[in-house]
């Protein structure tokens, strides 16, 4: 399973990367569209978008299921990218390279609560 | 303990992703469940359904017997080889199983049953027979696999790789099948494309298996099983026809015959006029995916998606669903999605035949 070392994760299965400007790009693991099969559908939260950790803020589907996406910490919502909306299944191809929306966090702080690679890597291997 | 069927290490082998399915392990998908419908409507795929129990039964008061037990009439059955869809019933008229019979000799027929009712289905028939003077042996065979080869290049590949079954199965018209040596070779399918249904000794199914796997017939899971029946406007049994509705609040009038004067069981029951439907749904707004247990709201009243899939053949979420009486082909219904309704259109299933859309 790819894991990338530089990332961050969530036990809810998405990768974070700090970008320079100190916002964070948020997508799905390739251990997470590997369970969900062929994706048909994505749904992003809009751009201007308060959430809370742990909220559900996106939806992904495959032929076979549907599952919510949850912000990893509280932030605003600074972009979205609808070309994931438009082919879901480039996710399917390369999680990593295929991300769903850009969070700015509400404290910065709160990152250090994320998951590193070899610990999701861990969580995954056992679940 | 998860049963197996005799290709499980094939599976494996192929790199498929298990899953339990009714206490069975099965096949899901073996990489990409889309690529694996689309095999099936533009090429050949292959199914295990060894998890599927064909039951013998033999006597000469088998048809008579069949006749009582089955909502459809096995009187239809004159050719050696036809066959037929059934229901079985309560007698309150609830779906007990839908099954396909098979005449192949007047002292026996073969019906082919679904895995996670098979036990049920051999006790209720057992039972049955136990009240009658006369009653046909009731054998599972267990020791038999079974593998659909589906596709428009389906054929073919089966006649490549068993020799000699060409001669026999070439002049095969739908839902007839044909004994060759120890395989029993039909022209049925769950797929809604042309296609067999190979029932073989269990001892043989990994050398079949492996030799249509040669002949470039792909491996295809449950996943592509589900997209390609509900295109194909078939009901999944647990789902779109339970014990709780009968056949013709289920989509399946056309199966039970009520113009012969004959009784079968959970008959007295259909004289009610039907109270709900199954109809087909095409989703036209676009924000997700049709699935089981969503509420439909028609004018009718309220009704349930029993099963909704994305349909790759239509790039379209379609379903199936129950809905009052009432609501007709061509009507708008709103379907609970999450946090929003969303557009559906009515239709008359199926979806997509022989490849192509039937509801654009």
């Amino acid at each position: 399973m790819n894991v990338p070392a530089e990332l961050k994760y969530t036990d809810s299965h998405e990768w974070i990367r700090t970008e320079p400007d100190g916002t964070l790009t948020i997508g799905i693991t390739d251990h997470a569209q590997e369970a969900l099969g062929d994706l048909v559908f994505i749904e992003l939260p809009a751009v201007g978008r308060k959430v809370a950790a742990r909220e559900a803020c996106a939806v992904v589907e495959s032929v076979k299921a549907a599952s919510d996406v949850y912000a990893p910490v509280a932030g605003e919502v600074v972009a979205a990218n609808s070309e994931v909306v438009e082919t879901p299944e480039k996710v399917n191809s390369d999680a990593y390279a295929n991300w769903f929306y850009r969070l700015k966090p509400g404290n910065p702080a709160d990152l250090a609560k994320l998951l590193d690679a070899a610990a999701y890597t861990k969580l995954i291997a056992e679940a | 303990m998860l049963k197996q069927t005799p290709l499980n290490a094939a599976h494996r082998a192929a790199g498929a992703k298990m899953v339990d399915f009714g206490g069975w392990d099965m096949p899901v998908h073996y990489g990409s469940q889309i690529e694996e419908h689309h095999a099936v409507r533009r090429d050949a795929g292959m199914f295990d359904v060894s998890h599927m129990l064909p039951v013998d039964l033999h006597g000469t008061d088998t048809r008579a017997f069949l006749r009582y037990a089955l909502a459809n009439d096995v009187e239809k059955l004159t050719v050696p080889g036809k066959a037929l869809y059934s229901c079985m019933l309560r007698q309150d008229g609830g779906v007990l199983d839908d099954l396909i019979v098979y005449f192949l000799r007047e002292d026996w027929f073969r019906i082919v049953v679904n895995a996670a009712t098979a036990d049920k289905d051999v006790a209720w028939l057992r039972a049955l027979a136990a009240k009658l003077p006369a009653a046909p042996t009731i054998t599972p065979r267990r020791d038999l696999a079974m593998i659909a080869v589906q596709g428009p290049h389906a054929r073919e590949r089966v006649w490549q790789v068993l020799p000699g079954s060409r001669a026999v199965s070439e002049t095969l018209k739908p839902f007839t099948g044909v004994e060759f040596g120890e395989c029993f070779v039909a022209r049925t399918g769950y797929t809604g494309e042309d296609g067999f249904e190979v029932i073989l000794p269990a001892t043989r199914a990994a050398e079949f298996w492996n030799a249509l796997a040669g002949a470039g017939v792909r491996p295809c899971g449950l996943g592509a099983r589900d997209t390609l029946r509900l295109e194909a406007g078939m009901n999944l049994y647990g789902q779109d026809m339970t014990e709780d509705e009968n056949p013709l609040q289920s989509g399946l009038g056309w199966t039970v015959d009520l113009k012969s004067p004959r009784d079968f069981v959970g008959k007295s029951s259909l004289a009610a006029p039907a109270k709900r439907q199954l109809v087909g749904l095409v989703l036209v707004d676009k924000g997700g995916v049709l699935r089981r247990h969503q509420k439909v709201h028609t004018a009718a009243g309220d009704g349930e998606i029993t099963s909704g899939t994305f349909s790759p053949t239509l790039s379209q979420s379609i379903g199936l669903a129950r809905v009052p009486v009432g609501v007709n082909p061509g009507d708008r219904v709103e379907i609970e999605i999450r946090d929003k309704r969303l557009a559906a259109r009515v239709v008359k299933p199926p979806f997509a035949r022989n490849g192509k859309s039937l509801v654009n």
